[in-house]
């Protein structure tokens, strides 16, 4: 590279000469390790192009600055360190950066996001810029919350062990008054289910203000409990415009003996990581719903991959979010559910190209996030559900509890019966994936709601190709 | 009414072959049996009196069911529930829980709802047989 005086000179300089392409570089235990696929723009080198990246996710700007001279800049510096092309893709790379701990605030995720998704996602020599996926190292971990309850402590609150927890949302989304809302809580959780959920836009509108809701919620639950012997709970969205309002939204649910609140991710990382720290406070569970994730996660070329935002919302602490059922109404590829429910679940996550996880992730003793599967999902697709998506996660019929055409009662049943008869068989050694229709069937001769269940959705599937899917396929190997 | 805790309270009641088959699926994950009984089936009574300490070293299942059916001669008129424990780091917890026994008659609870301000209601979930004392609660 020359002197530092060359390198220092006023002027435009590729970025790869700035320091921010070292194919040498090895990564310490204490970098943040993030991969982007980019796509450069017609004849820009990739290399270059991931230098950029690099840049503009940390310290560079686009002409040489003499002041990069005050400070220890070979440090601050982001490192792209690998760069290969994305199988079966022409013009699409995966670009492996390293970056320094020092330079992210501790237990901050908007300060972790300013500088990875910041600028660099408008930069104008990509087309487009994905984030795939990090690696977040342990000393950095180390600095978050994490959930606030967990898998292992929310299912000793519920009593509830052995199988998926079953929960709906309110149906229709918008317009039932509190007294009607209620009503639904109540028959849902009564026929067996362990919670009802409002759903994301639900808050404090013309037809149902919130502190009305929460009431007549928490009616239905503690009515509920009484008439099975269970512990049951509603996740009473406490989303508002300003934190001021969301805390006293929670302190009322918790007044109320409420478990569980929930907010959505369009309240943003910080709001967030300030009702996490609310909710171990309080001992509250907290329910994350996904709202807006789909507006930059769902194309493959740009935006940032749903796996990253699981990784961030375990670090920043909620103990429930939503993340796809591969059988349902929304978007979700097999493999990539897998390796998002691994982020969410697993002690210590091992890289899963096929999986789309591509790194090692050892979670240092943050608590286990548990998944949810929500939307377009039914009683029918249980031996389905429970192979792909195991037991920690909680599965959620709304239509499928609610559009029972015997009522909401015996919407919940079915569902709760088409669990355990499952959960039963599976223990059993029996081949659930195979047999599932017969084991449900069989069920269905003595549970009535069961039956009408599989009889209503039995042609109810969502087959369409995902667009997320992950690009590397079992026989592949990695250069 | 019947109390619907535990993970297959939804299903006619376990026969004894089908008890035995999850305690084989547990014990072949290397979880550790254990038998508990109550006559206080509060949602929030987590405590239930053991039947011994969980069988830690017991790796066959007769000798489990063994356990279950003399708890079960002991107290029949009571809940009896399996549990399955994992050791395992980051799990340290009960992987599967399950009614093996219920007394004849179930009254079921009161919801005792106590008024206070501002439309608020506190709520008190009281179990109708633990009106009586601890071992006369499901007599006959």
């Amino acid at each position: 590279m020359g002197t530092k005086a060359e390198r220092y000179k006023s002027g435009v300089m590729p970025y790869a000469q700035m320091g921010y392409w070292d194919a040498d570089y090895v990564p310490n235990d204490t970098d943040v390790i993030a991969v982007f696929r980019i796509s450069p723009q017609e004849g820009v080198d990739p290399v270059e192009a991931a230098a950029a990246v690099a840049g503009e996710s940390s310290t560079a700007t686009w002409t040489v600055v003499w002041t990069d001279r005050l400070t220890a800049c070979d440090a601050y510096r982001a490192k792209a360190f690998r760069v290969d092309p994305v199988p079966g893709a022409p013009g699409q790379y995966f670009s492996y950066i390293a970056y320094d701990i020092d330079l992210f605030e501790e237990g901050s995720i908007a300060n972790l996001t300013a500088s990875i998704i910041g600028n660099v996602f408008g930069f104008k020599p990509l087309k487009a810029l994905r984030l795939e996926d990090m690696r977040i190292p342990v000393a950095y971990l180390k600095t978050f919350q994490g959930p606030p309850t967990g898998i292992v402590v929310e299912r000793e609150r519920l009593d509830k062990f052995g199988r998926p927890l079953l929960g709906a949302t309110t149906k229709p989304k918008l317009g039932l008054s509190s007294k009607n809302y209620g009503r639904v809580v109540y028959e849902a959780l009564k026929g067996g289910l362990d919670f009802v959920k409002d759903d994301e836009n639900i808050n404090s509108q013309p037809f149902m203000h919130w502190r009305d809701r929460f009431l007549y919620c928490m009616e239905a639950v503690n009515k509920a409990s009484a008439a099975t012997g269970e512990v049951k709970g509603h996740y009473l969205n406490v989303t508002a415009a300003t934190m001021e309002d969301m805390y006293e939204r929670a302190d009322f649910a918790k007044q109320l003996g409420s478990c569980i609140v929930m907010i959505d991710l369009v309240i943003g990382y910080t709001a967030i990581q300030s009702m996490a720290k609310w909710a171990r406070r309080n001992d509250m569970i907290l329910h994350l719903h996904r709202a807006g994730h789909g507006t930059y996660t769902r194309q493959k070329t740009h935006g940032v991959s749903f796996r990253v935002i699981a990784k961030w919302m375990r670090m920043a602490g909620v103990d429930h979010i939503h993340a796809g059922t591969v059988v349902g109404k929304l978007e979700g590829d097999p493999n990539v559910i897998k390796g998002i429910y691994s982020i969410c679940r697993d002690s210590f996550t091992k890289e899963n190209l096929e999986q789309g996880v591509f790194f090692d992730q050892d979670w240092a003793g943050l608590r286990k996030l548990m998944p949810v599967a929500s939307g377009g999902i039914h009683a029918g697709q249980m031996h389905q559900l429970i192979t792909y998506l195991g037991e920690d996660v909680v599965l959620q019929f709304g239509g499928g509890t609610i559009g029972h055409p015997d009522g909401i009662q015996a919407g919940a049943t079915a569902n709760r019966v088409a669990l355990e008869v499952m959960i039963k068989a599976r223990n059993e050694g029996r081949d659930i994936w195979n047999e599932g229709p017969r084991i449900l069937a069989e069920a269905g001769r003595w549970c009535s709601p069961l039956r009408a269940a599989l009889e209503t959705w039995k042609d109810v599937t969502f087959n369409y190709q995902s667009t997320d899917t992950a690009d590397f396929v079992p026989t592949a190997t990695l250069a | 009414m019947k109390i619907t805790q535990g993970t297959f309270s939804f299903l006619p009641d376990l026969t004894d072959a089908e008890i035995r088959a999850q305690i084989d699926y547990s014990l072949g994950h290397g979880w550790a049996i254990g038998v508990e009984f109550t006559d206080d089936p509060h949602p929030r009574n987590c405590y239930w009196e053991m039947w011994g300490n969980p069988m830690f070293d017991l790796r066959d299942a007769a000798g489990a069911m063994t356990e279950v059916l003399a708890c079960r001669d002991a107290h029949p008129e009571t809940y009896i529930r399996v549990n399955a424990f994992d050791a395992t780091r980051g799990f340290e917890t009960t992987r599967l829980s399950f009614i093996v026994n219920r007394p004849s008659t179930e009254p079921g609870f009161l919801l005792k709802r106590h008024e206070v301000g501002g439309r608020q209601i506190q709520y008190t979930i009281e179990s109708y047989a633990a009106q009586a004392p601890e071992g006369r609660r499901y007599v006959g």
